[in-house]
């Protein structure tokens, strides 16, 4: 910061030490102000943003130490700095415990004092910058959003928002592909945790050993290829969050261990002895029937319910159908920036697929075919053509009673059930592959 | 035509003045008068302190100012304080006409070293520059070798040059039509540097 950018008020009774440190600081090129009492001071403060502040504490009226609580009232981010003629330790102490950023006494060495206001500078620049770059996050946060506006998606936020601003454990039950992980940042994102990390462990992609020293870390040495220390992911969620991906894939012992370090926030590394303290809170998501794992003994019942403080239950995407195009639209924007293509819609025909397919494999899903897409499309829409899903509107019949409507559905009904095998189905509606193909185009079932 | 006044209080060598003279007026293209002004030293003295108010000083000194006057410059051979500060080496009034410099604390033998009265000049010099820069406006510069880099202790003084950095003598303010030596160049820590 340029010494013309940073704003010097300076609050003491007597004339001189005013006049003096208002030339003083001039002359540094600082924009400078006085005030004679504590009145004018916060006056001042009303009219014009100031960074640091030098205070006396002994003035008529109100004095520096209650200043100073006014000030950080109005500002908590402004440096104050206390001058006195008679320091005491008890004056020094209630200062510094009030947010002071120095205390000095009059007169002042010039050298510290210019030494004090580098200091108090570097302070209010490193402050600015912090709350500049949590702006920053939090902006770029912001395209990680969740998208939808159906009612069933608008509920889940609702309780995203009302679960974020507490500590509580959170269980995440949807399908795969609903998006579990991003509701689970969503929460993270929302909540007093947000400036420390959200680590994911995806619980089910490991064996038990393994799992174990992910979570936990290792100390050098404590199994065959330990050759350094390394931390495990619970201490790198320290003061952040801990995303545990499908919870309901880990072993009896995991889940005895899980429980111990959820209620008491302690570990020990693989191989040490070292208790660790750490602080975060826990969001699980699972794609299988807990309670029913519950009932069969196979998940700890204790465990379930620790997790299970607050859940949220992710509706798959055929049961928020208003949804699709905009989901759809968000990944073609997406993949528009990343592939440098200048693609900006679907074609009428193309969106009515989207929407009519029940996408079994949820959102992931429509990435995966919009990502296809994208690569294949050669105009500035995209075409039914280039889609490329298991038979789009298999699973929706048209309810059409003309001989077309009917032979349209019997084909849709034969393909879903073999999968988009075309040589079964033919096989099955005892018609040749090449018939099939051709009705497929004829009734526009062609992926 | 307007000079700039030097104005030796209670100073016991005046050699030291003659450098001055001519430095001044290379840098701020104004010829200088040496003028005895009548000063109560007296009156800036704080007995607590044991030292001289500069503020005080320098009310006295622009109080009748020569009407030839552009700058006046106080040299003396006090501890100089401001109420504020545990003491400084000069005062000076922004865009204003007059500025104070001691050389107390500029001696080697203030700080218990063999005095050395060429080291003395030097340093009153960069102080007097200094000053009367802020007379001209300048407020402190960054370039440490600027004369108008701010000196907390002596040593930061001895480290920078006497002359005014190309971006201080842009923003200087002197009227030109009155300096009497036209064409000189400013020289810029290079061979041609006069002091330092």
């Amino acid at each position: 910061m340029k010494p013309e950018e940073i704003g010097i008020l300076i609050v003491d009774d007597e004339p001189s030490v005013r006049d003096s440190l208002y030339q003083w600081f001039t002359v540094d090129g600082y924009r400078v102000d006085t005030a004679e009492d504590a009145a004018t001071a916060l006056k001042k403060l009303q009219e014009k943003p100031w960074d640091i502040i030098l205070l006396d504490i002994k003035m008529p009226g109100m004095d520096g130490i209650e200043l100073q609580n006014r000030i950080k009232q109005i500002d908590k981010n402004i440096v104050t700095i206390i001058i006195t003629a008679y320091a005491t330790v008890d004056t020094a102490i209630q200062a510094l415990k009030d947010g002071a950023f120095d205390y000095v006494t009059k007169p002042i060495d010039p050298d510290d004092l210019s030494r004090l206001i580098r200091n108090a500078v570097e302070k209010r620049r490193l402050v600015t910058e912090n709350i500049q770059l949590r702006q920053q996050i939090e902006e770029l946060m912001l395209p990680d959003e969740v998208v939808g506006e159906s009612p069933a998606i608008k509920k889940v936020m609702e309780m995203v928002n009302t679960v974020a601003k507490t500590d509580s454990t959170v269980m995440i039950l949807g399908e795969s592909g609903t998006g579990k992980e991003l509701i689970a940042r969503a929460i993270h994102s929302r909540s007093s945790r947000k400036y420390f990390p959200i680590i994911t462990i995806n619980c089910g992609a490991y064996p038990e050993g393994l799992l174990e020293s992910e979570l936990f870390g290792h100390e050098k040495g404590s199994f065959t290829g330990a050759i350094y220390r390394r931390k495990g992911k619970l201490e790198m969620a320290d003061k952040g969050t801990l995303f545990l991906d499908e919870i309901g894939n880990i072993s009896e012992k995991m889940q005895m261990d899980l429980l111990r370090v959820i209620e008491t926030k302690k570990f020990t590394r693989l191989g040490g002895d070292k208790t660790i303290d750490c602080d975060f809170r826990v969001i699980s998501a699972t794609n299988k029937d807990l309670e029913k794992a519950v009932k069969d003994e196979s998940f700890r019942e204790d465990l379930y319910y620790r997790l299970n403080v607050f859940s949220i239950v992710l509706p798959p995407l055929r049961e928020r159908r208003s949804d699709i195009p905009l989901i759809a639209r968000y990944f073609l924007n997406k993949y528009t920036q990343s592939m440098n293509k200048n693609v900006t819609d679907f074609s009428p025909r193309a969106m009515e697929m989207f929407t009519a397919y029940d996408w079994p494999g949820n959102i992931r899903e429509v990435r995966n075919v919009v990502e296809r897409a994208m690569v294949v499309a050669k105009g500035n829409q995209i075409q039914a053509e280039e889609l490329s899903f298991p038979f789009p509107s298999l699973s929706s019949p048209s309810g059409g009673e003309s001989l077309d409507d009917v032979e349209k559905d019997q084909i849709v009904k034969i393909l879903n059930k073999t999968k988009g095998n075309i040589a079964q189905a033919a096989d099955i509606l005892k018609i040749s592959r090449l018939t099939l193909y051709n009705k497929i185009e004829k009734y526009h079932l062609k992926r | 035509m307007s000079y700039i006044y030097i104005v030796p209080i209670e100073l016991e060598d005046h050699s030291c003045l003659e450098k001055l003279e001519s430095f001044f007026f290379e840098t701020f293209h104004l010829k200088t008068r040496r003028r005895e002004f009548k000063i109560n030293l007296k009156e800036a003295f704080d007995p607590n302190r044991g030292q001289y108010n500069s503020s005080l000083i320098l009310r006295q000194l622009i109080m009748k100012p020569p009407r030839d006057a552009e700058k006046i410059l106080a040299v003396l051979d006090v501890d100089l304080f401001i109420p504020i500060l545990t003491f400084v080496f000069g005062e000076a009034q922004l865009k204003g006409i007059g500025a104070v410099v001691s050389t107390r604390r500029l001696h080697n033998r203030f700080y218990g070293l063999p005095e050395d009265a060429e080291v003395t000049t030097d340093r009153l010099l960069k102080e007097s520059v200094h000053e009367l820069g802020h007379t001209f406006g300048l407020i402190h510069c960054s370039q440490p070798k600027c004369v108008m880099n701010s000196s907390t202790y002596v040593e930061n003084i001895d480290l920078k040059q006497a002359e005014l950095c190309p971006l201080c003598q842009k923003s200087i303010k002197i009227d030109r039509t009155r300096t009497a030596h036209k064409g000189f160049r400013f020289s810029w820590w290079g061979k041609n540097s006069r002091v330092g």
